[in-house]
């Protein structure tokens, strides 16, 4: 026949010949199941991946001005960034926030869970109340807090009212940095090991960022409240029945069955958690920016103004790959944990 | 089953929603346009297209003043212009250079976007070269003897003038409640000692002496500078920012000790108030005075409150500590015909005119019909016309962005500290970062 | 039915933090209803003179052409989302390929990084395939950075689905795609809940890629036209505070009405560990 040799076959045969060997000898529907995760798989590559490496390229830049300026400088934005003294405020500020924001979440979360899930009547009305919270966004939550702990309004005007004036507190206003004081007996214990740096501002607990935390925590709370509830309602009735004959009480209950079997709950909560403290930005820009003496002031916020007002894109940039691997010290043990769970079962 | 049902319902309402929302848009579209009455076609140098004005006045008398120049605009720039008023509110301008930055840098500038005269212009997009220089322009329209020379040698780097000055704002102004003044026998100060006087007074009888919300941390930049122009005058202000002043020096730490000084007069709970929120104490009586640019009178105004006075901030009389609101023109701007005549426009008597009253400012050029404005802006005027005039530092025109960001960052902490010496060293760090001292 | 002392512990504390939780509002609406001059820090818990909605009036009216533009982006962007998600989920789990776990723990990485670093590159990007300042590259990039927890949520939901379903159907004979359609999907819907509401919600109240990606204001979302509201100088707290509540009644509403549709996904396995 002479299809062999017309120019038709002859592109069939050269399409043919270019198709990788381990493609033509999937199944249709392998190609069409690696086809549909592709646009995916692409898109993350482009607007995650892509853009993590360009941030890191600038981080290592010597990018100063509008101008875009790729030399290469190795680590000095990061030594310098390490070596600012907002920064060090920064990093401070997000220990404290996200362990204190974390773990109120999850203690009233799982409390207000234990109490729902008891047969209320009107459940569905409490749930809602806790749970809409996570409807309005960070901006707008920023800024009725902002309200609420004004020293001059809100919460200290309801105490005067009520005549509990004694507990008015400066709130975010306040600019105390609870810490270890270098001439007190402590610090100087410190010191004698070799250790005195720890006595300073940098690793003490701002007191302003107890109003971020209550209004954060008033947010998502509702959110882990759900979760738990869900976790709860998926135990099974007849192991906490039968603790129950053999005669433990609620709390004992609540303590050796029903946390342990919530554990998977409660690493999801902390990784969504977590990762929205260690990004925390909109909140802190409605409700008190950085805060008298950097007191809530938040690495995002940094970032921001440091590129987009005073133009050091390659600090900012910085910035970002700290926060990055950051995130990535949380993350990635607990997603290699929970894949290595899954692959388990 | 019922998940089926539930399903539907939700396709059905998140359709029905599209409709609407579809409709309501499509409906709604002329809302925002300012469309100009059609030039006859064909009309040489009619103006046509869109033209994108950038800017961070939303609400009050900054809308209005620029609503008024828009309705000015078909006049001087016959033909079918469609203005867009691309605006970004928040944090005295903070928003709206996020996505300007964002925009220049991705190649979409607008047509022109209101920026402060002096070095946050320049050092920002002139000496990175994304400015068109305008002295052609300064020339056709006379502007170089109409702008005061202070203005002239800000708006320039190089000899070339690189924006359009609408208007001028005063930094350098102490408001006070008159009544409580009266009521306690006291004169507005003129000087430190004067003003520490009357604060001992006001602090024995109850009363904020300073009120100050440095929620918007450059209040606090603000009341410095007033500071440091009030102990080392004119030349010497001037001086730092050129690396003539010593920022180590003897003279500079007076006036920190002075800053630091004042601040023991201030509200406790100044860091979670807008300026505007403290201007509310001096309006309510519980504090006497606040330091504040003039943009003020504005928010007086809005509240129904007449009972104000205003002098210079101590040791300043005689000086204007100036800033301004300007337009340029971006390199690449869409459409720079319609931008060129909207900075002619912007530069006019009738423009700056029909501009300043609403807005609570005093034009840039010299020769405005001084009946337009009130009281307060009537002496600003005649201040304006024999001050010496001096760039402000906390809105941009005396420092690049970068260098008044390290500056902030130094007042932060000190705000809270108080410690003098540690501020003074940042300080001078920060004028070497900035590569003007050594 | 005699209420136990425990009982009546419960509902107080129940009550009490149902009062802490509605605090906010409360200052919301109050404030929404003062007039400017009546709105101050000092008067913040006393009642409005009367009850006015000139601010409701005054923010709705600036509003409500960006609530319109809101709903067409989030719209779109919260149905492909969906879709989207699902058949990741449905592939990962069902149709795993040598390394789909470590595919699907980079997809999932990208929803932990801070999204202002990127604002550059994403503007550049959308410049380049001409989407940049419309409400679809506003779409496009809401679908993009919703991949991994979409994927995420579908991924321990479809887990969930016996196998031996997926096989039986296989030996049939039905297409990867019949599965989806016939098996997979008319399960999904407590998965397509909690997604449609998480990404309803999070898209709705973005305000960064709003305001980066749009730049006109007539397609802007209403989370800008709502900080614009504000002013940059004096702030009108009314309108403001009015405006909050307008713009935050779409997704208040979807949460008071859907919730407990929520809570039975997530019940149904859709995010648990």
């Amino acid at each position: 026949m002479d299809s062999e040799a017309s120019p038709t076959a002859e592109t069939a045969r050269g399409l043919r010949l270019s198709v990788p060997h381990f493609i033509r000898r999937l199944p249709p529907e392998r190609i069409i199941s690696l086809a549909l995760i592709v646009p995916s798989a692409i898109a993350v590559a482009v607007f995650v991946y892509g853009f993590i490496g360009w941030s890191a390229l600038v981080s290592v830049s010597a990018w100063d001005s509008v101008t875009p300026d790729y030399s290469f400088v190795g680590l000095d934005n990061f030594k310098e960034l390490f070596n600012n003294f907002r920064f060090q405020a920064d990093i401070r500020n997000t220990v404290v926030f996200t362990l204190l924001f974390v773990t109120s979440c999850l203690l009233i979360g799982l409390f207000l869970a234990a109490l729902l899930d008891r047969g209320i009547k009107g459940e569905g009305f409490f749930r809602s109340i806790y749970l809409f919270p996570m409807a309005v966004s960070f901006i707008v939550t920023g800024v009725a807090w902002r309200w609420l702990l004004a020293p001059r309004s809100g919460v200290n005007l309801l105490l005067d009212h009520a005549g509990l004036g004694a507990l008015k507190q400066d709130w975010y206003t306040d600019p105390t940095v609870v810490h270890i004081m270098s001439d007190s007996r402590l610090g100087e214990a410190l010191h004698d090991v070799g250790l005195g740096w720890l006595a300073s501002s940098n690793f003490g607990i701002p007191l302003a960022m107890i109003s971020v935390v209550i209004a954060a925590t008033w947010q998502m709370s509702g959110f882990v409240m759900i979760l738990y509830l869900a976790g709860l309602r998926a135990i099974s009735q007849e192991l906490t029945d039968a603790a129950r004959v053999d005669g433990a009480s609620e709390f004992q209950v609540l303590r050796h069955i029903a946390l342990p079997l919530l554990r998977p709950v409660t690493l999801s909560a902390m990784i969504i958690l977590g990762h929205v403290s260690l990004k925390i930005y909109d909140l802190v820009v409605a409700m008190t920016q950085r805060g008298p003496g950097f007191a809530t002031d938040v690495p995002a916020l940094f970032m921001v103004e440091t590129t987009f007002q005073a133009s050091h894109f390659a600090r900012g940039a910085a910035i970002s790959i700290v926060m990055l691997l950051s995130i990535s010290v949380l993350v990635i043990p607990y997603l290699f944990w929970s894949l290595r769970r899954e692959a388990r079962v | 089953m019922r998940w089926k049902r539930i399903l539907m319902s939700f396709s059905v309402l998140a359709a029905a929603l599209l409709v609407v929302s579809l409709v309501a848009a499509c409906g709604d579209g002329g809302a925002k346009k300012t469309p100009t009455p059609a030039g006859t076609p064909g009309t040489p140098g009619a103006l046509s297209g869109k033209l994108e004005i950038f800017s961070w006045w939303t609400t009050g008398g900054e809308a209005a003043g620029l609503e008024a120049l828009y309705k000015l605009y078909p006049d001087k720039c016959p033909g079918d212009v469609e203005i867009v008023n691309a605006t970004v509110a928040g944090g005295a301008g903070s928003n709206a250079r996020q996505v300007l930055t964002t925009r220049m840098l991705g190649g979409d500038p607008p047509g022109s976007f209101q920026v402060h005269m002096g070095h946050e212009l320049t050092d920002t997009w002139v000496t990175t070269g994304n400015m068109e220089p305008l002295d052609a322009l300064y020339e056709e329209e006379g502007w170089n003897d109409v702008f005061p020379k202070g203005v002239l040698d800000i708006v320039s780097y190089q000899g070339k003038p690189y924006s359009v000055p609408v208007n001028i704002h005063r930094a350098n102004v102490l408001w006070y409640n008159k009544k409580v003044f009266e009521d306690n026998n006291l004169k507005p100060p003129t000087t430190f000692d004067e003003f520490f006087q009357v604060a001992d007074t006001l602090k024995a009888a109850g009363i904020t002496p300073l009120a100050l919300g440095d929620n918007g941390i450059w209040a606090s930049a603000q009341v410095m500078e007033t500071v440091l122009l009030g102990t080392l005058g004119a030349d010497g202000y001037n001086g730092l920012w050129t690396g003539d002043t010593d920022w180590a020096g003897p003279e500079v730490t007076k006036a920190l000790e002075t800053f630091k000084r004042m601040l023991s007069y201030v509200n406790s709970d100044h860091s979670s108030l807008t300026w505007d929120q403290a201007n509310a104490l001096v309006i309510s009586g519980d504090a006497a005075m606040t330091i504040m640019g003039d943009w003020i009178e504005g928010d007086y105004k809005a509240k129904n409150f007449t009972d104000f006075g205003y002098v210079p901030t101590p040791g300043t009389k005689g000086i204007y500590d100036a800033l301004s609101d300007t337009f340029g023109l971006p390199k690449g701007a869409p459409n720079p015909d319609a931008v060129m005549c909207w900075l002619r426009l912007v530069g006019s008597k009738e423009g700056q005119e029909a501009f300043n009253p609403l807005k609570g400012s005093i034009c840039a050029r010299a020769d405005c019909d001084t009946s337009l404005f009130d009281a307060y802006l009537q002496s600003a005027i005649a201040d304006w016309k024999t001050d010496t005039i001096v760039p402000s530092l906390a809105h941009g025109a005396a420092a690049s962005q970068g260098w008044v960001a390290d500056i902030t960052d130094a007042i932060t902490p000190f705000v809270t500290d108080l410690n003098v010496a540690t501020f003074q060293s940042r300080l001078a760090d920060a004028c070497s970062e900035a590569k003007v001292c050594s | 039915m005699t209420l136990s002392p425990t009982r009546i512990a419960i509902y107080t504390l129940l009550f009490a933090f149902a009062a802490l939780y509605l605090l906010p509002i409360y200052v919301l609406v109050v404030t929404g209803m003062k007039s400017f001059t009546e709105v101050g820090l000092d008067r913040m818990w006393n009642f409005p003179s009367g009850l006015r909605f000139d601010s409701f009036q005054e923010a709705f009216d600036s509003l409500s052409k960006n609530m319109g533009n809101s709903f067409r982006m989030v719209i779109p962007a919260t149905i492909a989302s969906c879709f989207v998600g699902s058949i990741n989920g449905y592939i990962l789990t069902k149709w795993k390929f040598p390394g789909s776990d470590i595919f699907f723990f980079f997809l999932l990485f990208g929803m932990f990084i801070p999204y202002q670093s990127i604002l550059i590159p994403l503007v550049q990007t959308l410049q380049h395939i001409h989407l940049y300042g419309s409400l679809w590259g506003l779409v496009l990039t809401h679908i993009i950075y919703g991949i991994p927890i979409t994927t995420l949520i579908f991924r321990n939901y479809y887990a969930g689905v016996p196998t031996e379903l997926v096989e039986a159907a296989k030996i049939d004979g039905a297409s990867i795609i019949g599965i989806y359609t016939r098996i997979l999907f008319p399960l999904s819907l407590p998965g397509f809940v909690v997604v449609a509401i998480w990404q309803f919600t999070s898209i709705w109240n973005d305000f960064l890629f709003a305001s980066t990606v749009t730049s006109n204001p007539n397609t802007q979302p209403v989370t800008v036209a709502l900080n614009n509201l504000a002013g940059s100088y004096i702030v009108q707290w009314n309108v403001q505070m009015a405006g909050a509540l307008i713009a935050a009644l779409p997704t208040l509403l979807i949460y008071v009405f859907l919730g407990r549709f929520f809570m039975r996904g997530l019940t149904a396995g859709a995010l648990r560990g």
